[in-house]
């Protein structure tokens, strides 16, 4: 799960480590009485999930209450496009307001698990408000990292190292070594996946602050953070991905006409995959759960079909413990509770799939089987209007 | 001959008395599966299809001698439950649970570091050696003895391949679902490692998907130690850029983790890769002649 840099930074707060200080608006009147309280110049931020504001205008340096007014204003409710959000770019529906502070130089910290090694990683560079992958392919000795024991957590001497390896001395070394510790107590507390100050600023007086921030939470873990769901902004995800995780179903929207309904999440990749080899483009990914179920495979058509790029559906079900003839029933039943417009290949494989697609064909619905990945996948690609 | 569990496997269900325990507990004993001890705290004393249940699962290992423990308590009390077999000291421990956090798993995997025990999963449909023990959820009737062995992070995806070997006539000698998860007890290379070493395997089928580097450290073994023939397919091949593909551990992150690398590393490695998932039995077959 992500959420916006102001909520991150007032979690960085609650945890004693310092940021950059402002309000959140959500009018360019409540931006310009925060720039007024504020004074003199202030930095007037985009509130949406994706990356690369800056470079897509989302983040304006301004002097006063009325610049902020107008930064403000050609932002809310415009769409902010970056190289993360795609083409239709993301609506901002807030703003960040903060004081413009004095900065001495701009480093990044990051921290995420890594799984090679099945431990939190932090990682530091000099190369501040630049992209870390980019810094990891071109110059990866500027990268410094420590990986922390889950037995004792992290030592002091790990956050020494990163602040002495990123050049800092004196207090202000030791103020980023203590950023550091307190930014891995709130990473482990609130069962975070990727944490990113970028940057992470030292003051013109010596300070160190975060600029920007950057949480994503584990979504497994989100049963013990009630206090972290409530920060979650639907606004920023796909209707149809928010719709679907509401039936528990796991669906990704993509691109192609050819509509997926597969169980099991490396099936439903696989399934993706062998439509591309077939000529066609997937239109989404969509694992209906190893039940494939009357219910969930309702659902799941509901929210295939709401896709209007989607020209034909390739139901592919492994019926293991789950017999085909099961499945077979509930697909049926499914596609009479939804007006199917489409064509529907259905591919069957497992306990009795004969008598499961006996059952597809003789419904009388829009229908087609098949026996065969490959032979399912050319079907449905054609059904949806042949090959590209 | 097989690896990990076969016809001495005694099993202890951890979670035997919820539904998907009871469940999957009668059809691993309906396939032949030893299941002889079930453990509920609080309900001891009790038995499940005449399995006894205990409230420990030290308890269990000591009255019934049971070697493995297949868990299916949910996520909340994973880690508990892993730590709590490696403990009692049995020496495999398969997690079927889905949505354990992954700090959960970083811990336990830390703690069980210098254990004796191997742990299959989480998430994973578990461990099955056809013919003799099925430990897990995976269709068993779909499988066949024979001398392919069979490594993946995936359910379904799992039954597809060994569904097209069996209809070819080819075998398994063990199949082994890893996990989705990003941290997992056992690893493409453990495995590879056990089939590399066991004499009833002649070739080993790998099925890897986007996310992690787990494939690309399993085509530096199998590169460097690897004495049979590998057959892989990754799927994930037409996935977008930092979308959580079902499986937590499913995500191309910072432009890492694609299909494209993984199959490049495993060829340049000697793998043989299958670019359709409806070939990997064929390509098995290919490799088994040669």
């Amino acid at each position: 799960m992500k959420i916006h840099e102001y909520q991150a930074k007032e979690l960085l707060r609650e945890f004693g480590i310092p940021t950059t200080e402002g309000g959140v608006a959500n009018s360019p009147k409540e931006a310009a009485a925060i720039a007024k309280g504020l004074g003199g110049r202030v930095v007037v931020k985009a509130q949406i999930h994706a990356g690369g504001r800056g470079k897509g205008g989302g983040v304006k340096v301004v002097n006063g209450e009325r610049e902020a007014e107008a930064a403000a204003e050609a932002m809310l409710g415009k769409p902010l496009i970056t190289y993360q959000t795609g083409p239709e770019g993301q609506i901002v529906s807030k703003v960040l307001v903060e004081g413009a502070v004095g900065i001495a130089s701009e480093l990044y910290l990051g921290m995420v698990v890594d799984r090679a090694s099945e431990r939190v990683a932090f990682m530091a560079s000099t190369e501040g408000g630049v992209e870390i992958e980019k810094v990891a392919a071109e110059t990866p000795d500027k990268i410094l990292k420590e990986f922390v024991d889950p037995g004792v957590g992290l030592m002091p001497y790990q956050a020494r190292n990163l602040a002495y390896g990123l050049g800092l001395e004196g207090k202000t070394a030791s103020a980023a070594a203590s950023f550091i510790m307190k930014l891995y107590r709130l990473f482990i507390e609130k069962d975070c996946s990727l944490a990113e100050i970028n940057p992470l600023i030292i003051t013109d007086k010596g300070d160190v602050m975060a600029l920007d921030a950057k949480l994503n939470f584990d979504d497994n873990a989100l049963y013990r953070h009630q206090e972290l769901v409530d920060l979650r902004d639907l606004s920023e995800e796909d209707p149809s991905e928010v719709r679907a995780s509401e039936f528990g179903l796991s669906y990704i929207k993509l691109d192609g006409n050819v509509g997926c309904m597969v169980n099991g999440a490396g099936l439903a990749m696989a399934t993706m995959d062998i439509i591309k080899l077939a000529g066609g483009e997937p239109a989404n990914f969509l694992d209906v759960g190893g039940g494939a179920s009357e219910e969930s495979v309702t659902n799941a058509f509901k929210i295939i079909l709401s896709d209007e790029n989607v020209r034909a559906v390739l139901v592919n079900i492994f019926g293991g413990i789950v017999r085909c003839d099961i499945v077979a029933q509930g697909v049926i039943a499914a596609a009479k509770n939804v007006d199917l417009k489409v064509p529907v290949v259905v591919r069957l494989e497992g306990t009795n799939a004969d008598e499961g697609l006996r059952l597809i064909e003789k419904s009388g619905l829009n229908f087609e089987t098949a026996k065969g990945l490959r032979a399912a996948a050319q079907k449905a690609v054609a059904a949806a209007g042949g090959v590209k | 001959m097989s690896i990990l569990v076969g016809k001495d496997t005694r099993i202890v269900v951890q979670g035997i008395t919820g539904r998907e325990g009871t469940f999957h507990t009668r059809q691993c004993v309906d396939y032949g599966s030893a299941v002889v001890a079930g453990v509920t705290p609080g309900k001891g004393g009790q038995d499940m299809d005449k399995i006894p249940v205990f409230n420990t699962v030290a308890e269990a290992v000591r009255e019934t001698g049971a070697n493995a423990s297949l868990i299916f308590v949910p996520p909340a009390f994973c880690q508990d439950a892993i730590l709590e077999a490696a403990e009692a000291g049995v020496e495999l421990v398969v997690c079927i649970t889905e949505g354990i956090p992954t700090l959960d798993m970083v811990k336990a995997k830390e703690a069980i570091r210098y254990n004796s025990i191997r742990l299959v999963g989480p998430n994973c449909p578990g461990v099955i050696t056809p013919g003799e023990c099925k430990m897990g959820i995976m269709p068993g009737f779909i499988h066949k003895p024979g001398d392919v062995g069979v490594i993946s992070r995936s359910g379904t995806l799992t039954y597809e391949a060994v569904a097209q070997l069996t209809e070819l006539g080819i075998g398994q000698s063990t199949c082994i679902g890893i996990g989705g998860d990003p941290v997992i007890g056992s690893t493409f290379i453990d495995l590879l490692r056990l089939f590399n070493g066991d004499p009833g395997t002649r070739a080993v089928v790998m099925i890897g998907e986007i996310g992690g580097s787990a494939e690309e450290e399993a085509a530096a073994y199998i590169r460097d130690e690897m004495t049979k023939p590998v057959v892989s397919f990754i799927a994930g091949q037409t996935a977008p850029p930092g979308k959580r593909m079902g499986h937590a551990g499913a995500i191309i992150a910072g432009g890492k983790g694609t299909a494209a690398e993984k199959i490049k590393a495993l060829e340049e490695a000697g793998v043989t890769v299958s670019h359709s998932p409806a070939d990997i039995g064929t390509k098995i077959a290919e490799v088994l002649a040669e």
